[in-house]
């Protein structure tokens, strides 16, 4: 079996993840480290400790000039003519058909100053659908190569940061804010937001700091790096799309049961297809679900009615270190959506039982126990 | 360096000869490339297995991979224990991690399995 080499980006952090011994693997184009000692080792620190991440692979935009919040309105679903400076959210870039483009962070830094942080696999896409589509491509930059993003996710991060002397930030920054701290010099931008469900940031700054950051940040007692391995089981724990997999061009905000991120009350590409879609209905809707044990199903396993009819297949599905169970996510009928309705996952060779389950799949209360 | 007492197979299996009896699991290269081991389904205690059928699955984090018997018996024991803690294997593929015994059919069988000399050269021409 003959297979292509791809020409692969390294981040900045590319010699610290080989000297650290990780195992490195493709995604997106880079050369990413998929996990130092063990996925699920990495995944169980990360809810009882503190994580540090290397997304640099991510991407980021900047609007910039007085048009910036009106056209950054008619692009993405999230309503931005109301944000305060120091705000993020969440939402998407939809096509004609109001598919998804992709998902996003909008950061608004000022009246006539936005960031716009995308992933990596859609970056290019991304930026083309921006630039024809704003008024004049003269408002609008693509940052990626010289900003770097560390995440610090976990139960002691604010305690991590507090080391630095951060007390009154890591004490006032609410959920989807975000504001600036300097690290050693370095003027970084410091958002409360994350992809595990647990307290933590994302940290943004320049690219050429990358090793600085990085080494002050695993210089903490008590910081360990995770790998992407950790990260998707983390995300899909939360029941957390991820784009490609869960969301893609073809299936809309509300087909992801993600309807709550687009503002309907404002124009923005894909409303009208939103408005007929809401009037039509549609037939599946992503929904989250549980292994009866610990196998996992895969994307694009068929999910099976107790009546062994197809009613919908994977889209993620990993093992849950916390649940010791299989999880997932899933586009189902509308039938078969509610929480508790039984269902088998199947590849045709695996049968597995399951039962549909409203995310977030860990949920706040579990008791689960790291042993 | 491998258990240089086991014998092996390029599937990565190993094998503990005991007499008319063998001990079987997967090798560190195997759990390595597996990563962290998550679910394995067991062959049945009692079943007839012929060399190279298929022994049971093994899950981990990345994937999904078929085990293979190295020799052909009947299953007398297997190790439950890796029901609720499959990740014995990660930690321990050689001796807590082992899968299953075997009443031999074929004590003749074992000269088609490699020498640990033999593993180990395989291992490091495959990573040329």
């Amino acid at each position: 079996m003959s297979t292509i080499k791809e020409n692969l980006k390294n981040t900045p952090l590319y010699n610290k993840h080989t000297a650290l011994g990780a195992k490195m693997v493709p995604f997106s184009g880079w050369n990413m480290p998929l996990q130092y000692t063990g996925i699920i080792a990495e995944h169980i620190y990360t809810r009882t400790k503190a994580g540090l991440f290397d997304i640099c692979h991510m991407g980021e935009f900047f609007l910039r000039g007085p048009a910036s919040s009106l056209e950054l309105d008619r692009l993405v679903t999230c309503r931005v003519d109301d944000m305060p400076p120091g705000r993020c959210r969440y939402g998407f870039l939809l096509n004609e058909s109001g598919g998804i483009i992709d998902d996003l962070i909008v950061f608004k830094i000022s009246q006539e100053e936005f960031k716009l942080v995308v992933n990596a696999g859609t970056l290019s896409k991304d930026r083309r659908w921006i630039k024809d589509h704003i008024s004049s491509e003269d408002i609008f930059a693509d940052e990626s190569e010289c900003v770097a993003k560390l995440d610090l996710q976990g139960p002691l991060s604010a305690e991590v940061m507090n080391t630095f002397g951060l007390e009154k930030v890591t004490r006032a920054l609410k959920r989807y804010w975000f504001t600036y701290i300097d690290l050693a010099g370095v003027k970084v931008l410091f958002s409360r937001t994350g992809y595990t469900g647990e307290l933590g940031y994302e940290l943004f700054f320049p690219a050429n700091d990358a090793e600085k950051i990085w080494d002050l940040l695993l210089g903490v007692e008590g910081v360990k790096p995770i790998g992407l391995g950790a990260r998707d089981s983390l995300r899909l724990e939360m029941g957390y799309s991820l784009y490609g997999s869960d969301i893609d061009e073809d299936h809309t905000p509300r087909e992801a049961g993600l309807d709550k991120f687009v503002f309907m009350e404002k124009d923005f590409i894909g409303k009208d297809a939103l408005l007929r879609q809401k009037e039509r209905g549609q037939s599946r809707i992503l929904k989250g679900f549980i292994s009866e044990g610990r196998r996992s199903a895969r994307h694009a396993f068929k999910v099976l009615s107790t009546e062994n009819n197809v009613v919908g297949e994977v889209t993620s599905g990993a093992f849950s270190p916390c649940l010791k169970r299989g999880i997932g996510l899933c586009r189902v009928e509308k039938e078969f959506a509610a929480a508790g309705t039984r269902i088998t996952l199947s590849d045709g060779k695996v049968e597995i039982p399951a039962a549909i389950e409203n995310i977030p799949l860990l949920k706040h209360g579990d008791n689960w126990q790291s042993g | 360096m491998v258990p240089q007492e086991l014998k092996y197979t390029k599937e990565h299996e190993w094998v503990r000869v005991e007499g008319a009896e063998a001990v079987f699991g997967i090798t560190d290269h195997a759990q390595d490339a597996l990563g962290d081991i998550t679910f394995i389904e067991l062959p049945n205690k009692g079943s007839d297995i012929k060399k190279s059928d298929v022994l049971g699955t093994i899950e981990s984090v990345k994937a999904a991979s078929e085990i293979y018997a190295p020799l052909s018996g009947k299953i007398s024991q297997v190790n439950e224990s890796l029901t609720d803690k499959p990740e014995t294997i990660n930690f321990s593929p050689y001796t807590d991690g082992w899968i299953c015994r075997v009443a031999l059919a074929d004590t003749a069988e074992q000269e088609t399995l490699m020498s640990a000399a033999a593993y180990e050269t395989y291992l490091k021409e495959s990573h040329s």
